[in-house]
């Protein structure tokens, strides 16, 4: 039902809201799919309701540069483990991340969770994504992959979760519960970088479950976007020196995919500046859609 | 002979507007017939929550749910279709309130063991999601189902006003199921946890099995008295 109605905002706001060159459209069992070029830049918009929502951007004169803050900000959990030999990463989307991990880490195993397989075609089609022997899809829920993986011990030592479209939470990805079975995937010296939402209600309350199941983590936030990056750890959490230290050696590598890592260290914050009495979601209470709406 | 019962009432009364049973004891079936229409679909709803976190929230879960509960109706229906031939009254009719909250505890308090249950044995979450509803919604929803059946008999006093009165309770519990989906989806969930709503709901069912049964003694039950 809330897919249906979710489909019907997206037919009705899609139309006005696109500009430049739609270069591909396609209504999934998820979500409106929109490609559209402008301004050099060729865009992945899933849901275009409070303004445009690019889910992926490619820079079609320099394909390998990362055009978005929240996509960049990712590539700050490897301050904290500097060599993934396994990564989890829930969330295609344009296949960005996944493409320019394999390129920094051409040994590591890397398994990509995607709920909907149109997603893939348009990655695949439309941005540039293959899979390799390294790098592969799962075309299945995250909830679902996280229980079976565990079931089969599996682990990793680098998780990023980026599941979300910015609209619509797929809410049974956003409890203590799903966090808790997320972070048994981890190994001893795992990292999970998840990015989440910075405004709203919301951000108290997954700032708390986080909390609950991960400890203290580092708040990670840039100056003008909308996004707050989660870097939780295994182990304890390492101090600004170290932290500054890594991005040295990280500097000059990720400088090819836009990527000023210098300046994350100074913007990773451990401060609580949340309302610590908001309640954790849970799977039993999760209204994550209604509090996001309530900003 | 209950058969030559039913046929000589519509061969009487159909012409003439008979007096049809009190009006207390209509509002009483009717106001049952509400809460049941409102707790089938608040159910239903919390199902996709309950679900989600072994199968996920795609549409075919909701299928799953959406599957379940119609097959369940309608074997309640059935049922309690075939059950309104003998003896009708309203403490039968509590009964059905009762074992709809009995056979509801089990779904909130071993509803994750039956999900590992069928998710370590049963690969793809289509299926899984499936059988897991047929575990845990299956029996509440079929006793639930035989609810509106039981009421039509319940009210029905003659062939004149059948229509008019099954109209009447379509119309009520329908506007329950409309005010249950309501009511979860948009508040409910953001003031409660999931348990708690399904443990108010046990409570509220066994309020109405209560207010059947004690009515059932209380008033004449005029049922009671037409089948002789």
């Amino acid at each position: 039902m809330r897919t249906f109605l979710l489909a019907l905002l997206c037919a009705v706001f899609l139309l006005p809201c696109a500009y430049g060159k739609d270069i591909h459209k396609e209504k999934s069992l998820y979500r409106n799919i929109l490609v559209k070029e402008s301004n050099g830049l060729r865009c992945l918009v899933f849901t275009v309701k409070r303004g445009d929502r690019n889910q992926t951007c490619m820079d079609l004169s320099d394909p390998k540069r990362l055009v978005f803050p929240y996509v960049r900000m990712s590539f700050g959990g490897l301050l904290l483990n500097d060599n993934p030999s396994s990564i989890l990463i829930v969330g295609l989307g344009g296949g960005s991340i996944p493409v320019t991990l394999t390129a920094m880490f051409p040994a590591a195993e890397i398994t990509i969770v995607e709920i909907d397989p149109a997603v893939l075609r348009v990655a695949e089609r439309f941005f540039d994504f293959k899979e390799t022997q390294n790098m592969k899809v799962e075309l299945v829920d995250a909830r679902v992959f996280a229980k079976r993986a565990g079931l089969k011990g599996k682990t990793y030592d680098f998780i990023i979760l980026d599941a979300f479209t910015g609209d619509y939470i797929p809410e049974h990805l956003m409890t203590a519960e799903f966090l808790s079975e997320t972070q048994a995937l981890l190994t001893d010296d795992g990292v999970l970088v998840a990015n989440t939402f910075s405004t709203s209600k919301l951000y108290d309350h997954e700032s708390v479950t986080y909390q609950q199941v991960f400890g203290d983590y580092l708040n990670f936030k840039m100056a003008n976007t909308g996004n707050r990056v989660i870097i939780a750890s295994q182990q304890p959490l390492p101090s600004k020196f170290y932290l500054r230290s890594k991005a040295k050696q990280f500097a000059a590598m990720l400088d090819n995919y836009g990527v000023d890592i210098m300046t994350y260290p100074n913007r990773m914050s451990r401060k609580k500046d949340w309302d610590a009495s908001s309640k954790p979601l849970t799977d039993q209470f999760n209204p994550a859609n209604l509090l996001q709406g309530g900003s | 002979m209950n058969q030559n019962d039913d046929s000589r009432e519509s061969s009487n009364e159909l012409l003439s507007e008979p007096q049809g049973h009190p009006r207390f004891y209509q509002m009483l079936v009717l106001t049952l017939a509400f809460t049941s229409g409102f707790i089938i679909m608040s159910i239903e709803l919390l199902g996709g929550r309950i679900l989600a976190p072994y199968f996920g929230s795609s549409i075919y879960v909701w299928g799953s749910i959406i599957t379940i509960f119609m097959m369940s109706l309608a074997i309640g229906y059935l049922t309690g279709g075939r059950l309104s031939t003998n003896q009708p009254n309203l403490q039968r009719y509590g009964f059905f309130y009762a074992g709809a909250a009995i056979t509801l505890l089990p779904t909130i308090i071993f509803g994750e063991q039956i999900m590992d249950f069928v998710f370590l044995r049963i690969e793809d979450p289509r299926y899984g999601s499936l059988v897991a509803s047929t575990f845990l919604f299956f029996i509440p929803t079929s006793i639930l189902g035989m609810i509106a059946p039981y009421s039509v008999r319940l009210l029905v006093a003659n062939a004149y006003e059948s229509g008019r009165i099954a109209g009447s309770l379509y119309f009520v519990s329908t506007l329950g199921s409309a005010l249950g989906t309501l009511a979860t989806s948009f508040y409910l969930v953001l003031w409660f946890e999931v348990n708690q709503i399904l443990y108010t709901m046990v409570a509220v069912l066994i309020t109405c099995a209560l207010a059947a049964i004690l009515f059932h003694g209380a008033i004449n039950d005029p049922v009671k008295k037409e089948i002789r």
